[in-house]
């Protein structure tokens, strides 16, 4: 049987000791969101996610949403968990309480989506969908809109979906077919089929709102010519009360991989009634402000599904007997040793415990500049905020869902042919892990949003909002006597990237093929870095911690765990440095008939 | 009518509790604590009563340290109205928390009192009974269902051959056992409706009464390791090893 405890000490850790939390309180509009608020709300989540989603999560990927008579249906106990998720007010976390929502920092709803993540993937699904409608919503729709269709949304009532897929177009939306045509009232009819909509049915609330992208009559070809809809599987009257249906409709459900608890549908509008989403042609631009926090939420997802799988690891290897150590027996009374005497399993949990802490420190760092850029009264110290989110989203987005692969595959390693039975839970993880790359674009076109877009923004002032700190972090722990272990390798990967940056700037300048062929090495370049910078201040706090208060066993796996990352992962920069200084020639000049 | 709920701060329960190596306790450094299930099930019961309109406040009451009001909080993010702490440091026997509860009971004048039947840190499951004696209310201990019946309290007590029926002259004391009822998730916004809830604070000597414990612990140690099975081959051989090994028959 799998476990899941959601790690609230380390969250702690991330959140008060590590990123000063308690200043978050500083910021209009927070003030009510000390550690006295905070901790317990943490606590409760870790409760229902322990306790109502985690039980559901083998049960719902045996089972997965079957469709019958076009209405979908959600496994078993899905409606009954959602409905208790939704009556706590956990949708609303982080909505804004103009709309009924509970204005918790990002920072705080971040740590919860890491723990509903790897509770059940799948069940995260349906609220995550939701929230980046909402978020769509609430920015670009116009007041009469949020009035009708918010609260409700907000209130889990109703849930929402983000319907841009068509079956000839992912990656390039530019070749989006939907069309919308205006009518007399002012509303839209909406006509078209879009796949791979999750969360596109369900059973789970009254009334599913449709974010969907469609060309209006006229519009400019390509990617400039798109429009946002708002279109309902429901009508809904001027009281609120739902009515007939809109012409939306589920043509099937994919068979898939994973998340096989997550309804994922092919969604046919039929002339369906929807209203415009900011303006005509603007759709894109509503799509992409969201599109940040909706790619952070994916990165969360590879950290939920790698702290899952390595607690389950942890668990199996100290109980797993096989074998005995090389240096001498460590358990005479058992007729073996457990596994985690063995160096290479030891090497695996590391991998997996250092990736995951590391990935939970940066991602809730992203999030807390979210919160900055969104709320700080200087407009100068938002910017500047919203630089640095805009830099690392998509580093976070490719790198932490990346990772959350390779920790999953560890985990089921660590289980040997074990890890391959289903009925051990842990290669549910590898499945579920998968789509994470792949949606809310696919990783390669992640690290081209880094290097096509966030790098040379503003002539690299996005850049410099990592670089700058990091430099001076640097410079002033270099010397420190303690610190130097972890700071020298921190420096060494540092100036790599900055060659690199020059490199793929320079290159790309010339010839765009170039920029291309190294973003995926530049990106993981960048991703370690960032990652042995928060594993340098994590040492650095954990030895202030230790020198206060004493010993304390998880201040020096902190910094034993910041250890293994510096000498035996971050080296994995060098060889995407190389990669990245080879230049692309080997890629382009290969011959495309010889494939 | 008003109801009174204590709540005891405690290890919690998904803790492995470690025994301190000179063995003079269990090792309470960065455990994790929380509230007795016990007492979140007497919670549950208080605002069970008061969604059915029989009970107008939850009044819910610790004593234990600083970080009781922790607990405090947690039951009024259930749904409690207001809290009471009376700070005490170290250990508290069921004695000295039955005597100032009999403050409290007489301060607060409440219908009814639910308590945990008992603590899952010290297992003593005496405090209601004491504070039974203390007040001369009428007790209902180990209940597993109750109802209010105009003056009176109908109770279902878990006893050891089954389940007994009592009927108890208001005001009156409880104590929950397990199936009393299942205790609810907090809801977001009721955490945060809790943290503006009042909570008053005193000290023990403020209610009369010294805490100072009475019982001294010799020692405490793990409980002995259970010993792996034997895998007997026929119910023959059972019979034999529980006869000639066990000695049970
Ligand atoms: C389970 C699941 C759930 C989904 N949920 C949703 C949803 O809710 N809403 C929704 O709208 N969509 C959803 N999708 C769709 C998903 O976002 C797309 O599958 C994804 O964007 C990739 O598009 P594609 O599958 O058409 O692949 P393609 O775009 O055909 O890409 C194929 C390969 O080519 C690469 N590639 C494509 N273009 C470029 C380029 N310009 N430069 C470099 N490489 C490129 C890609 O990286 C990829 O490796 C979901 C998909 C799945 C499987």
């Amino acid at each position: 049987m799998p476990i899941y405890k959601a790690p609230l000490r380390d969250m702690r850790f991330v959140l008060y000791e590590l990123h000063g939390g308690e200043a978050m309180t500083e910021l209009p509009g927070f003030e009510d969101f000390g550690r006295d608020l905070v901790e317990p709300v943490l606590d409760e989540a870790a409760k229902l996610c322990e306790q109502v989603l985690f039980p559901l999560n083998r049960s719902g990927d045996e089972e997965g949403c079957t469709l019958a008579n076009g209405v979908v249906s959600t496994p078993k106990g899905f409606k009954e968990a959602y409905d208790r998720f939704r009556d706590g007010g956990w949708t609303s976390i982080s909505c804004d309480p103009a709309w009924g929502g509970q204005g918790f920092p990002n920072v705080v709803s971040t740590l919860v989506e890491e723990m509903i993540c790897s509770a059940n993937l799948s069940f995260g699904m349906y609220p995550g969908l939701s929230h980046g409608a909402y978020n769509a919503l609430a920015r670009h729709g116009t007041e009469a809109l949020k009035e009708k269709w918010l609260p409700k949304l907000v209130a889990g009532e109703w849930a929402g979906t983000m319907c841009l897929t068509e079956p000839h177009c992912g990656t390039d939306l530019g070749l989006i077919r939907t069309r919308a045509e205006p009518k007399d009232d002012g509303s839209w009819a909406v006509t078209g089929t879009k796949i791979f909509i999750s969360a596109g049915d369900h059973d789970l609330t009254d009334n599913i709102l449709h974010l969907v992208l469609a060309r209006t009559p006229g519009a400019p070809k390509g990617i400039k010519g798109i429009s946002l809809f708002l279109v309902p599987k429901y009508a809904v009257g001027d009281d609120g009360a739902v009515g007939g249906p809109n012409g939306v409709t589920c043509g099937s459900i994919e068979h898939k991989m994973g998340i096989k608890a997550s309804s994922t549908c092919v969604m046919n509008f039929d002339g369906a009634t929807g209203w415009l989403i900011g303006e005509r042609h603007k759709g894109m631009r509503a799509m992409f402000t969201m599109m940040n926090t909706a790619r952070l939420g994916v990165a969360i997802q590879g950290l939920g599904i790698a702290e899952v799988s390595y607690q389950n690891a942890v668990a199996y290897a100290r109980d797993r007997i096989q074998g005995r150590s090389l240096s001498g027996t460590k358990a005479p009374d058992k007729a073996a040793d457990p596994i985690l005497v063995h160096p290479d399993v030891r090497r695996m949990l590391l991998t997996q415990r250092a990736y995951t802490e590391g990935c939970r420190a940066l991602a809730a760092g992203i999030a807390r500049e979210l919160d900055v850029s969104q709320r700080h009264p200087d407009p100068k110290v938002r910017q500047a905020a919203e630089d640095y989110v805009a830099l690392m989203t998509p580093i976070a987005k490719a790198m932490m869902t990346d990772l959350g692969s390779e920790v999953a595959n560890l985990g089921v390693q660590v289980y040997g042919g074990h890890g391959f039975i289903r009925e051990w839970g842990q290669e549910q993880y590898v499945r579920d892990a998968r789509i994470t790359q792949i949606y809310e674009g696919t990783n390669g076109v992640q690290a081209l949003d880094l290097v096509g877009r966030k790098m040379p923004a503003d002539a690299g002032r996005a850049l410099r909002r990592f670089f700058h700190p990091v430099q001076a972090f640097i410079e002033a722990k270099v010397e420190d006597e303690r610190l130097g272990v972890f700071v020298q390798p921190l420096a060494k990967a540092f100036v790599r990237l900055q060659q690199a940056t020059a490199q793929v700037a320079r290159a790309g300048l010339a010839r765009p093929d170039e920029a291309g062929a190294a973003a995926t090495d530049y990106l993981k370049l960048f991703g370690l870095t960032a990652l042995a910078h928060q594993w340098a201040r994590m040492a650095e706090v954990a030895y202030a911690r230790l020198d206060a208060d004493g010993p304390d066993t998880f201040y020096e796996a902190k910094i034993a765990t910041a250890r293994f990352f510096m000498d035996r992962l971050l080296p994995e920069s060098s060889a995407r440095f190389s990669a990245v200084m080879a230049g692309g020639r080997s890629i382009m000049e290969f011959p495309d008939d010889a494939f | 009518m008003k109801i009174l709920v204590p709540v005891k701060r405690v290890v919690d329960y998904n803790v492995k509790i470690r025994v301190k190596p000179d063995g003079s306790g269990v090792d309470l450094a960065n455990v994790k604590m929380s509230m007795n299930p016990f007492d979140e099930i007497a919670v549950e019961e208080a605002i069970r009563l008061k969604e059915k309109g029989v009970a107008t406040e939850i009044v819910v009451v610790s004593i234990g340290p600083a970080q009781a009001a922790e607990t405090l909080r947690t039951a009024l993010a259930m749904g409690a109205d207001r809290g009471l702490l009376v700070k005490v440091e170290g250990a508290v026997e069921p004695l000295a928390v039955a005597k100032i509860l009999k403050g409290v009971v007489e301060a607060e004048k409440p219908g009814l009192v639910i308590l945990g039947k008992q603590a899952i840190d010290d297992d003593c499951a005496q405090t209601g009974q004491m504070l039974a004696a203390l007040t001369g209310y009428a007790q209902g201990t180990f209940a597993s269902k109750i109802a209010v019946e105009g003056e009176t309290l109908a109770v279902t007590r878990e006893v050891d051959g089954g389940l007994q029926s009592v009927v108890l002259t208001l005001p009156a004391i409880v104590t929950t056992d397990l199936r009393l009822n299942e205790p609810r998730y907090a809801s977001l916004p009721n955490i945060m409706k809790a943290k503006k809830k009042p909570i008053a604070e005193s000290v023990a000597a403020d209610w009369g009464v010294d805490p100072a414990p009475r019982l001294e612990v010799l020692t405490t140690r793990e409980p002995p390791v259970r010993k792996a099975g034997v895998k007997v081959a026929s119910v023959a051989d059972l019979v034999s090893k529980l006869k000639n090994e066990a000695g049970v028959i």
